[in-house]
């Protein structure tokens, strides 16, 4: 467990930025004690400050995950985020997307979200903002990409994709062995 | 008389019949010298006396060996019989590990990736100019040579004041270098020595990588180890250079610091990405401007059903949405400030 040298941060923060908006803030400064972002084998984990120091106690090689594992640095050193940063992104999400039920399954088998599966948007999304996927009845099931701004979606085709997956909570399943 | 006579009985009595019966055969192989006996042990005797009874087994299997041997075809050399042994059948494990093949060569691991196979050349070959036979190296060439090279031509563009031999020398024997460096780093492969870096050698043959490490270099060698040189928008640290680059360990770690002042210091992270002044965002513009104009056109078609004129002025009073969209900067509050 290390930490995020200044430049990973700001990778970080930039990628968190693109969802949450100034609400990083919020993860940072938060009432219920110190939280903060460990590095370990490229891996980023949110964890606040108590778990850590009992973490400290085991070798850094025995331990597996402390804490939320947010995402991971690539070999070319961008950052990439896991579903398990859901539970974090979706109460702080500046912009949104519901998709009608029969799409949902499609989403969850890691699929980018057209625009027949569209149930609503949020305003003045951008395109190319991170958006968190919810259902219907208001569950987050992942998040990706806008595909398109909330203009555009008007007039796009039907078939055209709306928002591209970048995850979603069916890796719990698919994917195991890769989330920690 | 007496004792010429008891003499083969008391012989015989001394040493045992050559004659012995197994249930089984032995197996045999002769060229190891080798008898196997499968029989099973007769529990009984073994129990009773263990010592004995391996003695007479061994004395049995080894006579049974013998007698084999003498079915050889054998031979007298200067006083003594000498057996013919057939090809051994067992294979005995080697005591070695089988020698490693010699690692290749750069230039072998190359030439066989691209199927480069050598040519033999043949060791002397006519020289049309001197009328004779020259041999592919050695001082009969180099004479050859010299006595061809008597006089040089001087390149179009190259400076007549230069001295054309002394360059050939010098060609040569950088050659000759060359190849005694690449020689030694072969070695040093095989190996499995670590050759110390050269830094960056010449900048004719240097690839971009070279060129990278030249610069992080270059950048953390000022009195303050590059502390305050500019950074290059994109620019990446090369990697792999840290044992040449004064003032860089192989592991940097970030000093641990109270979680008070960390979270401090990501907060300021934080601003800084917030605050970025938005560069013109052209498809957020189109977009907005798409939009207007769909509010428009549809509240141009609403008249008709709608005629309340009071309406109408309200929407065109509201339709500049000024500071009610989306920021990505921090600030509240209209505009930057103007001073």
């Amino acid at each position: 467990m290390k930490r995020l040298s200044e430049e990973r941060t700001k990778i970080l923060f930039e990628k968190l930025a693109k969802f949450i908006g100034p609400n990083i803030k919020l993860l940072i400064e938060r009432p219920d004690g110190l939280y903060c972002f460990r590095e370990q084998k490229d891996r980023v984990y949110y964890v606040s400050e108590k778990i850590l120091k009992w973490a400290n106690n085991i070798p850094s090689d025995h331990l597996i995950s402390v804490g939320t594992c947010f995402g991971k640095f690539t070999k070319s050193n961008k950052f990439r985020l896991h579903v398990t940063a859901l539970n974090y992104l979706a109460p702080y999400a500046q912009s949104k997307i519901w998709l009608k039920p029969p799409a949902e399954q499609q989403f969850l088998y890691g699929n980018h979200v057209s625009k027949t599966g569209l149930g609503r948007i949020s305003e003045n999304t951008e395109k190319y903002q991170g958006v968190v996927v919810y259902s219907m009845s208001d569950l987050p099931l992942g998040f990706g990409a806008a595909a398109r701004s909330t203009a555009e979606c008007k007039h796009a085709e039907p078939l055209s994709t709306v928002c591209f997956h970048q995850a979603d909570i069916g890796e719990y399943i698919r994917s195991e062995e890769d989330l920690l | 008389m007496d004792m010429i006579l008891t003499k083969p009985v008391v012989d015989g009595q001394k040493y045992k019949s050559i004659e012995v019966h197994k249930l089984i055969e032995l197996n045999y192989d002769l060229g190891t010298l080798l008898a196997e006996d499968t029989n099973e042990f007769d529990v009984h005797h073994l129990r009773k006396d263990k010592n004995d009874y391996l003695l007479q087994l061994s004395r049995d299997n080894t006579q049974l060996l013998i007698n084999q041997i003498w079915c050889l075809p054998t031979e007298r050399i200067e006083d003594a019989i000498v057996a013919k042994l057939p090809i051994q059948k067992t294979r005995l494990p080697r005591m070695k590990h089988i020698p490693k093949p010699r690692p290749l060569t750069k230039w072998e691991q190359f030439s066989k990736a691209k199927g480069i196979v050598k040519k033999k050349k043949a060791k002397l070959s006519w020289d049309e100019q001197l009328k004779k036979w020259v041999p592919l190296f050695g001082y009969k060439k180099t004479q050859a040579e010299r006595e061809k090279d008597w006089v040089l031509e001087v390149p179009a563009n190259a400076n007549p004041m230069e001295d054309q031999f002394e360059k050939n020398i010098q060609a040569k024997s950088e050659r000759v270098a060359k190849n005694e460096l690449q020689r030694l780093r072969n070695i040093a492969k095989s190996k499995n020595i670590k050759v110390p870096k050269v830094g960056v050698s010449n900048s004719e043959v240097s690839s971009a990588k070279d060129l990278q490490a030249a610069v992080t270099v270059a950048k953390a060698s000022t009195a303050s180890l590059g502390k305050f040189q500019k950074e290059l928008p994109k620019e990446k640290e090369a990697k792999g250079v840290s044992d040449i680059t004064p003032g860089a360990s192989r592991k940097r770690k970030m000093p641990p610091v109270l979680g008070d002042v960390e979270k401090r210091e990501n907060l300021a992270i934080v601003d800084t990405i917030l605050n970025k002044r938005p560069k013109l965002n052209i498809e957020k513009a189109v977009a907005r401007h798409i939009n207007n104009e769909q509010v428009e056109s549809s509240s141009m078609d609403r008249p008709k059903s709608v005629k309340k004129s009071g309406r109408k002025s309200k929407d065109n009073f509201k339709r500049p949405k000024g500071n009610s969209g989306q920021r990505t900067g921090g600030k509240s509050g209209g505009g930057r400030k103007r001073r």
